[in-house]
């Protein structure tokens, strides 16, 4: 469920690469566009990889992201500091944390028109909740009522409904939704993409919704997705709403080699860059000065533990192995010391977070450990490491990991693991592994319930750890409507996970674009939202 | 001649099902499951596996996958990759981009790598001939990644000369730069083809006699003894036409020009069978077609060698 948005890890341009085009016409197509990026036509370009997908509930690739928020307006928004705001709503409002009430703005309308009606966004979910219509996000729409009808378990089996029995369209600008628990994160959940609306003409004819998706957002498409190639986007005339664009259009070009995506801002042919390949952050650095632009991102590496398997079942182990980790070290190593070592379970940037919350189980000290580690019963058998090959710097520092194991506790026999990135979730989802294993969480909106649930909670995890005070507590802080009330359960919830440690959070990544002399004011957060591109002033 | 191109013509059907069959097997055989390879490293949902497995017939042995795909392919159908695009709309575009990019670098090989291999060749032993010799074994021993990074930092970021990447200039603006990077190595054998071929002929036979009946010397280089040495280059410029057309994955990563190689090596990561199939299936025909014309064009260079 997590979507990457590239932060240092290496090359990070993943792309299922897409074209259009007749067949014939060798030389007659000669893409036209600005070679001269940004210019004084108040458009700027900037750099990602190829979506997979624009029909907002059929993705959850960041490249997509970069777009579609662009081009839709969500009920709600995630300000610059990540709390949310209302966007396309008025208010979105609940007395019991189950029943929500939103009121949706008059007066907006689609590109094509179409006013924006509480129906739109109706239409959309339900169109995203139908089990058959295999939709990227169906899962985000499981805290619906109505949700299990829409996607009956079994092969073959035909859903009972295709409308979602928890959506309720009571007027033109009101929506009712019913949850199947308590969620008081629901207003942080609209801000998702998948959540945005759809206008009558998209639901007709969803692959023509994809190559040019109708939104209700600042900019509306120029032509076509050119697949592959760019897609144009100008400011939209008839928006209404609060996020009015400082600049006339931004073109979002796709790069397969993030490499040449960086040669190409060094060169100014595009402007903005949210990703820089790691191995070019230091020369990045020296040469783009004021217009690097580093920042913070939500994205947690962590080591898992199969608990299920009696050799991983003592707490004190895992926590000894946790402090036989030198986060730092190996930070400083593979990612020239830009990320951040984890002393929490949340990021810095997530609300709930409170430095040093792990405290000594997360700090690098061999001789706690080897204590613990011998209080536990040590260890037997061979221990084994397990990854995938998205990254190759994930391989780099599970050699380290396995060092210290093998310095601090002499555990001898350590096998790597690596496994094809296609089949690691597959295999987690098998319980196929037979040691730790990596994984990471890059949160689908900035609160602490996305991290804590949906890594740790006994429905959720792969570790098979189960605590029943864990989810009693989480449940505790979805149902309370004070937002301060509710971090302190999540942070009860946190301690007991620490306590426990099933699984051993390791470090933030960090994040490093940059921008070219044509344009100002590039803000990019590590939100879903990434780059505000209404903000970016073209010179 | 007829006759004979009609038969090489016939011998492609085989080919045609024997590579599709082939291929198809391979990509089948790559471990992982191509639903989850599009999420790349993030889980995907349950029902969203199984519908779409279902969708794809993906649970189908390896044969009865195969005969779908080609009842759809004999209908016209390439059939779609698992996000439900379709192959031949996918392909189109970058078959354009493969095109542009292939010709420029065949001509550019085929120019200059005949120019300097007669240079080369008609001064064997000397300056000229050590400077093609060398140059063009330091093109051959230098991997062309760094040939073309070199090439975009001095060219495209330094002097400005080209375009460092994309499409946006169109041809030939955007293709030049990596049309000579990418036929760099072909240009390389074809002038040391050339070359050698020149240099061996100017001594035969055949050519002092043309000297010998007072022929100029124009007429005796380009007559008689560089149209006999030219067999082995149009060999060689037949097949790496072939290749230019489906090799050129690292040129187009670094220029970012989404061209056929690229589509191929992300699909074959992606597990997507059809347009694997699709994309090298074409790649194939490209071929028996230009070793057709490779062997036709033997009997206008040599007139001793006759078609049955």
């Amino acid at each position: 469920m997590t979507s990457q948005r590239g932060a240092g890890g290496g090359a990070r341009l993943k792309a299922a690469g897409l074209a259009a085009v007749a067949l014939a016409a060798p030389f007659g197509l000669s893409a036209c566009g600005g070679g001269d990026a940004g210019a004084s036509d108040g458009v700027f370009t900037a750099g990602h990889s190829e979506p997979d997908h624009l029909v907002p509930a059929n993705t959850t690739s960041s490249y997509a992201f970069d777009v579609i928020s662009e081009l839709f307006d969500n009920l709600m928004t995630l300000d610059t500091g990540g709390r949310a705001v209302p966007l396309a709503a008025e208010s979105v409002t609940s007395g019991d944390q189950r029943v929500w009430t939103i009121k949706v703005r008059p007066g907006q309308r689609f590109h094509n028109g179409e006013p924006v009606t509480a129906q739109s966004f109706a239409d959309a979910w339900n169109n995203a909740a139908y089990g058959p219509g295999a939709m990227a996000t169906n899962e985000y729409f499981s805290y619906i009522k109505g949700y299990e009808e829409l996607n009956p378990e079994g092969r073959n089996a035909e859903p009972e409904a295709d409308t979602l029995s928890g959506v309720d369209v009571v007027d033109q600008h009101t929506l009712k939704v019913s949850l199947n628990d308590p969620f008081s994160q629901f207003p942080m959940l609209l801000t998702y993409p998948a959540y945005a609306p759809m206008p009558k003409a998209g639901l007709k004819d969803l692959k023509a919704f994809d190559t040019h998706p109708i939104g209700n957002g600042p900019y509306e498409m120029d032509g076509n997705w050119e697949r592959n190639e760019q897609i144009k986007l100008v400011a939209f005339s008839g928006y209404t709403g609060p996020r009015k664009p400082r600049n006339k259009g931004v073109i979002w070009k796709s790069y397969s080699s993030a490499d040449t995506a960086y040669t190409d801002l060094r060169a100014g042919r595009i402007d903005v860059l949210q990703t820089i390949p790691s191995a070019k952050v230091a020369e990045a650095k020296r040469l783009l000065g004021d217009r690097f632009l580093p920042r913070e991102t939500g994205t947690i590496d962590y080591l898992g533990f199969p608990v299920w398997d009696k050799r991983f079942a003592s707490a004190d182990l895992r926590r000894a192995i946790s402090m036989a980790i030198d986060r730092q070290g190996i930070n400083k190593a593979v990612y020239n010391g830009d990320y951040i070592p984890a002393d929490s379970l949340l990021p810095a940037i997530i609300e709930g977070h409170r430095p040093n919350a792990c405290g000594e189980p997360c700090t690098h000290d061999p001789a706690k450990a080897r204590q613990l580690f011998a209080k536990a019963g040590g260890f037997s058998g061979t221990l084994e490491l397990y990854f995938s090959n998205a990254q190759p710097t994930y391989a780099q520092w599970m050699r380290i990991v396995a060092n210290s194991l093998r310095d601090t506790f002499g555990i001898k026999d350590i096998q790597f693991r690596q496994v094809p990135a296609s089949d690691y979730f597959s295999m987690l989802r098998e319980r196929g592994e037979k040691g730790p294993y990596r994984q990471n969480w890059e949160a689908d909106y900035p609160s602490a319930q996305n991290y804590l649930e949906n890594m740790w909670s006994s429905a959720a995890n792969r570790m098979g750890w189960t605590s029943k005070a864990f989810d009693d507590l989480i449940a505790k802080a979805n149902r309370t409507a004070d937002p301060r009330e509710g971090i302190r359960f999540y942070n009860q919830a946190e301690d007991i996970a620490i306590r426990e440690m099933p699984m051993i959070p390791l470090w933030t990544w960090a994040g490093q674009g940059g921008r070219s002399e044509n344009v100002g004011n590039v803000t990019i957060t590590p939100y879903s939202t990434g780059l505000v591109a209404t903000d970016v002033t073209v010179k | 001649m007829w006759r004979y191109t009609v038969r090489r013509l016939l011998q492609a059907v085989p080919v045609f099902i024997g590579t599709t069959l082939l291929i198809y097997a391979m990509v089948f055989a790559l471990p992982g499951d191509p639903i989850q390879a599009l999420a790349g490293d993030k889980p995907v949902p349950e029902n969203v596996l199984r519908t779409l497995r279902d969708k794809y017939n993906l649970d189908d042995p390896l044969l009865v996958q195969y005969a779908k795909y080609m009842w759809g392919l004999v209908q016209g159908d390439l059939g779609e990759n698992y996000t439900g695009q379709s192959v031949s709309e996918m392909l189109g575009g970058r078959w354009a981009v493969t095109a542009q990019l292939a010709i420029t670098a065949w001509i550019f090989e085929l120019l200059i790598g005949i120019v300097l291999g007669v240079w080369a060749g008609l001064r064997r032993g000397k300056l000229a001939d050590t400077l093609v010799l060398g140059g063009t074994t330091l093109v051959i021993a230098v991997p062309v990644f760094v040939i073309g990074s070199l090439a975009q930092i001095l060219f495209g970021l330094r002097w400005q000369i080209f375009p460092t990447a994309g499409t946006d200039d169109g041809w030939p603006m955007s293709y030049l730069l990596p049309g000579i990077v990418l036929g760099s190595l072909g240009l390389s054998y074809v002038a040391r083809l050339t070359r050698t071929g020149l240099a061996e002929n100017l001594r035969a036979d055949y050519v002092r006699t043309a000297r010998a009946k007072g022929l100029s010397r124009t007429r005796v280089v380009g007559r008689h003894a560089l149209r006999n040495s030219l067999i082995p280059v149009v060999t060689y410029l037949g097949v790496d036409f072939g290749n230019l057309m489906g090799g050129a994955i690292v040129t187009e990563g670094i220029f970012n020009l989404p061209g056929i190689g690229q589509q191929v090596f992300q699909s074959i990561q992606l597990k997507e069978g059809p347009v694997v199939v699709g994309a090298v299936t074409v790649l194939v025909l490209i071929f028996l077609l230009v070793s057709l014309l490779v062997d036709l064009l033997y009997g206008i260079f040599d007139p001793r060698i006759r078609y049955e």
